[in-house]
């Protein structure tokens, strides 16, 4: 498939994405996950022996447009759920660790 | 009484006829769990207390003169499907200490038909699976043997038909996580339409090719239960506005008339040599119903598990995004601020199937790669649309094996991913193309392992399939 | 070597809606905390988003109103990253299909010129929820989170600080007349991102660009764009380069600072969101959408100057709120001249309107009852000093201004036999001011005029008293 030689120089960075999906892994996992990934998109990668040039992607198999709903209110959810549901609460806040920029 | 293997018609006829009470019913079927349940691990949960109220309810409403054709049947429902206070694990830890605060538009319109929720069914962690054995708490084991896998990721609620501790269970289907477990654990498991009914309350694996749906000791029963649940509802944007027939009414007669087509790339290499025997004896058996049986081609199913995990785990790694633990469920706060925080939680979280397919997905998303992958991928899945609307063209519906072996070993798969994805070759393709599709038990293996005949019909030919099954079903129980 | 100054922007407008984006949790400001929130807009498991046909319309309103092309094709997309006021960890957006696109924003320079400011795009998304800070932890209210948010994005026309703020200002004072958001400030209803690069004169290629967050205001917009200006053009005086980067505005200290921005930052892996269908607009919708389009803020001002004839100063003042301009050519239309209407809006009743922070809308006063008023003058039936009284009394209380005339009195004299006694009195008891008249001193008929006025108790008619004045003191 066109440009496969440069992907797979760059190829895939367990490390990386893992850190864009912010998932913590351990040096073993990034190496076993490295392995195992590499053969998987190796696999995926077939569709790249397909013409696609001409062919619209899929997004959804159903084919309707403008669903939506009236700007009309409906209720809210009591606010003692979220709070029991979350972890740590601060004042009718979910706390979470200081957010720093 | 012995509930086991009680279909909801039997139920539902005892139920009305007063031959026993809803709250009995129950009972007896949370006494069967208690028998069984600790050999199979099928439910997660079960709440007792709950049921036993809902059971109550129904009773109270019959003697009040409502009826319907669940009022009063127990339902198992598959841990990812949110049900009002109920907690909704997905069978991971990253929703412990979860509970729902909503119904899940099916669980609301089976809750007005009346049925009773006795349990929570135990799944591969949030659907990812052909196994259950990705489960975070316990592994579920196929009844038929209990040295196999139920099939996955519906794998509790396929189990616990087979062991005879559910009369109706609700599992959904990504890429066969209904068919596969239906198919190796000998019941009837059902993929409607894409947009038939609502995914509302589903806690989303992959939203293009999520579906819900019945997994039932018969055919007839999986139309009962989708007649519940069918319908467009405004909650899911992607739900059909077609009108919902009567599914029963499609369980009539055999099956002169219809032109049922076999998919040469769903007989190839690979496929066991008595599952195959088994769904060529059912090919037989429906030509001996009357149906015409023709030969079709959909030349782009070898492309389809690479689409498949593409699509299914890009969508996955945004719709996990949200398990972070800032607004419920588990939290690790071993970091200092917010990103230490995910890091942590996640880590904790997640089992190593979900982490693969997070970071897959989020690799085919990432930039630089999008094009190759995902772009790509929605263009080969519009060739497998294609494929199935040309064969539809002169079809009724289709054919094939539901899965290319029957139940595998535990373990057997569990150290190679790429060989565990590589079995839902045969189901993946009908999420990809929004299709329905039904397992119904075909012949079993010389070792009495079940087959799963699957019946591929067009988008909205819920009828067509259940036609088929259904007659299929009955000539078997004949012959049997 | 000289080097000028590229900006761009990207302005976040909260749309006037009554719910949220995607599902059905009112809007509002100043509730409790995590309040008006729903499985959705948690990001609660299971839950999925359902459009809000008022924000795409208010979204469709606002890029007809600034001359954008409608997409007939238009979509969302899921944005990721993650953050803790951001529920689901993606944002739904708009990315390679927006609802509107081009346009632009035509803004008055300082020396009286014209320059439009070209659009790039307009697109919709949602709101993410509202942090606060505490010692060891922050806590997050999602009340506002799912709010729709519509996204302006100019192309990098903007020349200076001066012209962004007035490309603020003229946006916002648009998007009033439109009605599509508040533009309330306090209320965070309108944020703004800021790109900002120089470049050697003349040079085709623009700068390396430091991105501006935290502005809150558009004042804040000018000064941080003002300190940047300097801080880039002095390292680059000293031959040193702009690192691209975001930088936050600190308006306490009046600097930017560099932000610690990580090396994905920008990896947002977009893709069509799955749960929602494509927004299909065809022409009918889109006009249907735009009948009600009100005349741009711009147009309105020309037409006041030509159609009234009244200065374009005034036409400008009175064009910038719509309910303003609405109110003066009601009142006009009620039988006012248009520059006596004008005289008191820009005097009278915009006074009022900033002494007591009122809406012209919400004034007891009618439109109609200052042309009544201004009418009133002109047929010589009360002088100023009764309609000010009068004027007063319709902004307190309303009414028609005929009744207020006879509940206060007020009706101007002009019966000639009764001037002429006051006149005549008035002569008999100032002969000095009489004597000081004959001598050549003019300013004595104005004391003179004013002790007849007195003893009218106001409601003489001043020409009419002014030349009896002068006939009898002349004879």
């Amino acid at each position: 498939m066109a440009g496969a030689e440069k992907r797979k120089a760059g190829g895939l960075d367990v490390a990386y994405v893992a850190h864009l999906a912010r998932l913590h892994l351990t040096d073993d996992e990034v190496a076993l996950f490295q392995e195992q990934m590499e053969g998987i998109v190796h696999y995926v990668e077939q569709i790249g022996a397909l013409d696609v040039e001409d062919v619209a992607p899929l997004s959804h198999t159903v084919s309707v447009s403008n669903v939506w709903r009236e700007d009309e209110p409906s209720p809210s959810i009591d606010h003692s759920k979220v709070m029991a549901n979350a972890p740590e609460e601060h004042d009718g806040l979910i706390s979470v660790p200081k957010i720093v920029d | 009484m012995d509930i086991s293997g009680l279909t909801i018609r039997q139920a539902s006829d005892m139920l009305s006829s007063g031959a026993c009470s809803a709250f009995a019913l129950t009972t007896a079927l949370l006494q069967r769990i208690a028998d069984v349940d600790a050999s199979i691990r099928a439910y997660a949960s079960v709440d007792t207390a709950f049921a036993l109220e809902q059971a109550r309810a129904a009773d109270d409403a019959r003697a009040k003169g409502k009826s319907s054709p669940l009022l009063g049947v127990p339902i198992g429902v598959k841990d990812l499907l949110n049900v009002e206070g109920q907690p909704c694990t997905c069978s991971s830890k990253i929703l412990k200490g979860y509970t729902a605060p909503y119904d899940a538009t099916v669980i609301a319109r089976l809750r007005d038909a009346g049925a009773v929720f006795v349990g929570r069914t135990n799944m591969d962690e949030f659907a990812m699976g052909s196994s259950t054995e990705n489960s975070a708490y316990q592994v579920t084991r196929n009844p038929v043997d209990v040295d196999r896998v139920p099939g996955g990721s519906s794998g509790g609620s396929a189990a616990a038909l087979a062991a005879g501790e559910a009369v109706a269970t609700l599992g959904t289907d990504t890429g066969g996580s209904i068919r596969q477990p239906a198919a190796f654990c000998g019941c009837v498991g059902m993929k409607p339409t894409y947009g038939r009914v609502s995914r509302y309350g589903l806690t989303a694996f992959a939203s293009s090719l999520d579906q819900i749906g019945p997994m039932t000791h018969t055919v007839e029963d999986a139309a009962i239960l989708l007649q519940v649940m069918a319908g467009q509802d405004v909650m899911d944007s992607t739900s059909l506005s077609a009108a919902v027939p009567d599914y029963t009414q499609a369980l009539q007669g055999d099956l002169r008339g219809m032109r049922l087509g076999l998919p040469k790339e769903y007989f190839v290499d690979g496929l066991d040599d008595e599952v195959r025997a088994s769904i060529l004896q059912a090919v037989e058996t429906c030509r001996d119903l009357g149906a015409e049986i023709v030969d079709v081609s959909l030349p782009h199913t070898e492309y389809s598990i690479a689409v498949y995990y593409i699509i299914a785990t890009a969508e996955a790694s945004a719709n996990l995004a949200r398990f972070d633990g800032v607004r419920y469920g588990q939290r690790v706060t071993s970091g200092r601020d917010p990103v230490e925080m995910y890091g942590a939680t996640r880590e904790a979280g997640f089992g190593a199937e979900v982490k693969r397919r997070i970071i897959l997905g989020t690799y085919v998303l990432s930039s630089g790669y999008y094009d190759a992958y995902y772009l790509r991928a929605q263009k080969v899945r519009r060739l497998i649309l294609n494929d199935f609307e040309k064969a539809f063209a002169s079809c009724d519906a289709l054919l094939t094996p539901t899965t290319p072996t029957p139940a595998f070993r535990m373990g057997e798969n569990t150290g190679d991913p790429l060989k565990m994805y590589l079995s839902d070759v045969f189901t993946a393709t009908a999420n990809l193309a929004g299709i329905c599709a039904l397992s119904v038990p075909s012949y079993e293996t010389a070792a009495g392992l079940p087959v799963g005949l699957q019946i591929l019909g067009p988008a909205l030919g819920e009828e067509q399939i259940l036609r088929v099954g259904h007659a299929f079903e009955q000539r078997r129980k004949v012959e049997a | 070597m000289a080097y000028e100054t590229t900006i761009g922007l990207e302005v976040h407008v909260q749309l006037k809606t009554r719910t949220k984006m995607f599902c059905g949790c009112a809007t509002g400001y100043g509730e409790a905390p995590n309040s008006l929130v729903c499985p959705v807009c948690l990001g609660y498991p299971g839950a999925m988003p359902v459009m809000n046909r008022e924000a795409i319309r208010l979204t469709v309103v606002s890029g007809l109103m600034l001359g954008c092309e409608i997409a007939r094709w238009s979509k969302f997309d899921r944005k990721s990253y993650f953050y803790p006021d951001m529920p689901k960890n993606y944002q739904i957006s708009q990315y390679d299909k927006p609802l509107c696109l081009g346009g632009g924003v035509s803004i008055d320079l300082e020396d009286g010129s014209e320059k439009t400011i070209g659009l790039t795009r307009i697109h919709l998304e949602e709101d993410v929820g509202k942090n606060t800070h505490f010692g060891s932890s922050s806590g997050v209210d999602f009340n506002r989170a799912g709010h729709p948010l519509m996204e302006i994005v100019t192309e990098p026309d903007i020349a200076s600080p001066h012209e962004a703020y007035a490309f603020l200002q003229t946006l916002k004072q648009i998007l009033l007349y439109a009605g599509v958001s508040d533009c309330n400030l306090e209320e965070g209803n309108m944020r703004c991102d800021v790109n900002v690069s120089m470049r050697p004169v003349g040079s085709p290629e623009l700068g390396t660009k430091a991105e501006l967050k935290n502005l809150n205001t558009f004042k804040g917009v000018f000064h941080a764009l003002e300190y940047e200006q300097q801080r880039q053009s002095a390292l680059l005086a000293r031959g040193e380069c702009v690192v691209q980067e975001t930088r936050r505005w600190d308006p306490e200290r009046g600097e930017t600072s560099s932000m610690r921005t990580k090396e994905d930052a920008h990896d947002y892996r977009y893709f069509p969101e799955p749960d929602l269908l494509p927004v299909v607009l065809d022409a009918s919708q889109i006009s249907v959408w735009g009948e009600d389009l009100p005349e741009a803020p711009r147009a309105r001002r020309s037409r006041f100057a030509q159609e009234y004839d009244i200065p374009a100063y005034d036409a400008g003042v009175l064009s910038a709120d719509r309910d303003v301009a609405d109110f003066f050519e009601k009142a006009v239309s009620a039988g006012g001249s248009a520059k006596a209407v004008s005289n008191w809006i820009m005097t009278d009743v915009l006074r009022v309107l900033s002494e007591t922070g009122r809406r012209v809308s919400d004034l007891p006063l009618t439109a109609d009852a200052l042309g009544g008023l201004t009418k009133l003058v002109e047929d010589g039936a009360v002088n100023m000093t009764g309609a000010k009284k009068i004027f007063s009394v319709l902004v307190e209380e309303g009414g028609t201004p005929s009744k207020v005339l006879d509940d206060l009195g007020l009706a101007q004299v002009s019966d000639t036999e009764a001037l002429e006694r006051m006149v005549d009195e008035a002569i008999a008891a100032n002969p000095k001011s009489v004597a000081d008249y004959r001598s050549g001193k003019a300013a004595a008929a104005q004391f003179l005029m004013g002790q007849v006025m007195r003893l009218s108790r106001g409601k003489a008619n001043p020409p009419i008293v002014l030349e009896m004045l002068k006939q009898k003191l002349d004879q």
